[in-house]
């Protein structure tokens, strides 16, 4: 307890206060314009983590985090595109709300349930981290390449359409990992000086998102405008708040474990809970006209998935989610290395973090409500100034990492292969994710056969490792039963859910 | 002939299409209303619903008018008002007009000011009832 009072005392100091508003502002915008998130803002702004203070940076990148998850509900209610991928199910009820003249509604119940799942899945953070802490210690090298190994593979299989592209971006992903100096030979560099100390992942990570979506964006500029839907303050009555509590608290319920889990991310539990609101809804007959349930639930699931998302992160150095990876990265650029002993010897900022995100909490609260019609306003922007400025940012960024012009042509490379991936369906998530553990992966790997000098037993020699590879020989199983299944059955599988880039 | 009328779905808009009905049914030619969008961004209020267009055409066509709507996505949306002024031989063209801060004229320029300049036809500009 004393330790989340120190934790508010950092947060709350002035300069972390102004960042934690700069996080959120910022998170709530990139949330609204699709095609732009949390995770492509938080690579853009890498840079600031050579000048600031590490508490003052992941405090920013925090509110960027939760930001990104209110900001994707606006789009999804007013304009029927989801501003996130998380909230492709949001658009389901809410842009029907909006059209029957109730987006005032949608609005207030997403930013509401989204304070209240925060606010929880803040809460469960705070009480299981310094728990789980311990006992991660205890892990050993096999264990963790185990752990490691079954995040990739849950990554690539459980989230988007096709398992082909998942692990066509996996694999992308590794082999940009495997670039560098490895026991003193030069391992994939092709020749090029520059690239014996491997590839920054700041370069991948901006390249990729930035650069592959400007790119993107601009060989698809002018397209008919959408039609938004004009919205005054959000405001709930009664009757909204009692069907909006329980869906609220049941969405907190799917999206937290979800977000924990190796294949975390917000799509699974949303659409959890989508499903689940409507089987018990009191008003079944509204669901697809417009019920308030199924805006409440899944918006409340994403934040609560957020936080979930936190404690594999800060325990274990997981990451589930693209902005999750590129946060990570920051603690990198910091020498902090998110992990069994990360949290022990990095108390203060820990609890700092942890602070900062009630901050974020309530200050997207206070923000958002009133401000929901400014948010809409942003969708104006025309988008050719929007990406110059992106263009700029990601140019800075990746020269800024190692003042190299051999980086920049690095990130036009990489830029292309982004373009690439966005215009063949492979989803992104899957690469920065293997940029970023594959290196480690080898790292754990390597450590354990030293320690068994060279038997590979050792592999499976730790029930946690055991643990792990039962899941994903589990996950297989039932990846080739329900294809088996699906294809014998002669009704089309009707796959609905666009498989969105989570930028 | 023609009278071609630059729309957007606002009060500068309404009076342009108001004062091009009515000189359309005084000179008795054709009516082409233009609403057209750059399309850069996600949303672009200048740019007409389809009801609005739909409620606008059969309005005017109640009227008496012999009326064609233009309603498109464009390079650029002053010269799209040119060439479909040049198209139909336009007898004159009306533009809403408004004021406009240095800043913003520097930035985005300004169509109702394009299109006076460049018609080859008079231009009626008008501005809304204050």
């Amino acid at each position: 307890m004393d330790l989340l009072l120190d934790g508010f005392a950092t947060a709350l100091t002035p300069s972390n206060l102004l960042f934690a508003v700069v996080g959120v502002l910022l998170g709530t915008a990139v949330g609204v314009l699709p095609g732009i998130g949390p995770a492509m803002t938080v690579a853009l702004l890498l840079p600031v983590t050579y000048s600031v203070p590490a508490d003052s940076a992941l405090i920013m990148f925090a509110g960027i985090y939760y930001g990104g998850m209110y900001g994707g509900s606006t789009t999804s209610i007013l304009l029927n595109t989801p501003g996130e991928s998380s909230s492709v199910i949001t658009a389901l009820e809410g842009n029907k709300m909006a059209k029957n003249g109730r987006a005032a509604q949608a609005l207030a119940t997403a930013a509401i349930g989204s304070f209240v799942a925060g606010t929880i899945g803040t809460v469960l953070l705070i009480v299981l981290a310094p728990t789980v802490g311990p006992l991660v210690v205890q892990l050993g090298a096999p264990s963790y390449f185990a752990i490691m190994l079954l995040a990739l593979f849950a990554v690539t299989v459980v989230l988007g359409a096709s398992k082909l592209r998942g692990f066509i971006a996996l694999f992308l992903g590794l082999a940009i990992g495997l670039v560098g100096m490895t026991s003193g030979q030069p391992r994939m560099t092709f020749g090029f000086a520059e690239l014996s100390d491997g590839i920054e992942i700041v370069v991948v990570a901006v390249a990729i998102f930035a650069l592959g979506e400007a790119l993107w964006v601009a060989a698809h500029l002018r397209r008919k405008p959408l039609e938004i839907i004009p919205v005054g303050q959000p405001w709930m009555s009664k009757a909204d708040w009692g069907r909006s509590w329980k869906p609220w608290l049941r969405g907190t319920a799917f999206g937290f474990p979800f977000g924990a889990l190796p294949a975390g991310g917000a799509e699974v539990p949303t659409f959890l809970s989508y499903v689940t609101e409507r089987r018990l809804s009191k008003h079944p007959e509204e669901f697809g006209k417009g019920a308030i349930e199924g805006v409440a639930g899944p918006e409340a699931a994403n934040n609560a998935s957020a936080a979930g998302t936190l404690l594999p992160m800060l325990a274990l150095g997981l990451p589930t989610t693209a902005t999750a990876a590129v946060i990570l990265v920051a603690f990198e650029s910091y020498g902090l290395q998110p992990g069994p002993q990360f949290m022990a010897q990095n108390e203060a900022l820990v609890w700092a973090l942890l602070a900062s995100l009630f901050v974020a909490n309530t200050l997207l609260l206070v923000l958002n409500l009133p401000l929901a019609p400014v948010w809409a306003k942003l969708l104006q922007i025309p988008r050719p100034y929007l990406y110059a400025g992106i263009l700029f940012f990601a140019t800075l960024g990746a020269y800024a990492a190692g003042t190299s012009s051999f980086d920049l042509g690095l990130l036009l490379v990489l830029g292309v292969l982004g373009f690439a991936m966005r215009r063949f369906g492979v989803p992104v998530l899957p690469l920065i994710i293997g940029v970023i553990l594959g290196p480690r992966l080898e790292e754990q790997l390597s450590e354990a056969l030293e320690i068994s000098r060279g038997d590979y037993g050792t592999l499976v020699g730790e029930p946690v490792a055991i643990a792990a590879y039962v899941v994903m020989a589990a996950l297989l199983v039932g990846l080739v039963v329900a294809r088996v299944r699906s294809s014998r059955s002669t009704t089309p599988t009707s796959v609905t859910e666009k498989d969105e880039v989570n930028a | 002939m023609s009278i071609v009328v630059a729309y957007t779905p606002d009060a500068y808009g309404q009076a342009a299409l108001d004062h091009g009905a009515a000189e359309a049914v005084r000179r008795d030619t054709a009516l082409v209303v233009v609403n057209a969008t750059k399309g850069d961004a996600l949303v672009d209020p200048r740019y007409a619903h389809d009801d609005q267009i739909a409620a606008i055409t059969s309005d005017l066509e109640a009227r008496g008018l012999d009326v064609t709507v233009r309603h498109e996505v464009v390079p650029d949306v002053a010269q799209a008002v040119l060439e479909v002024a040049q198209e139909t031989d336009a007898a004159l063209v009306v533009v809403g007009v408004r004021h406009r801060s240095p800043v913003g004229k520097a930035l985005m320029g300004s169509v109702g000011q394009r299109i006076l300049l460049d018609a080859r036809c008079p231009v009626l500009a008008v501005k809304p009832d204050a």
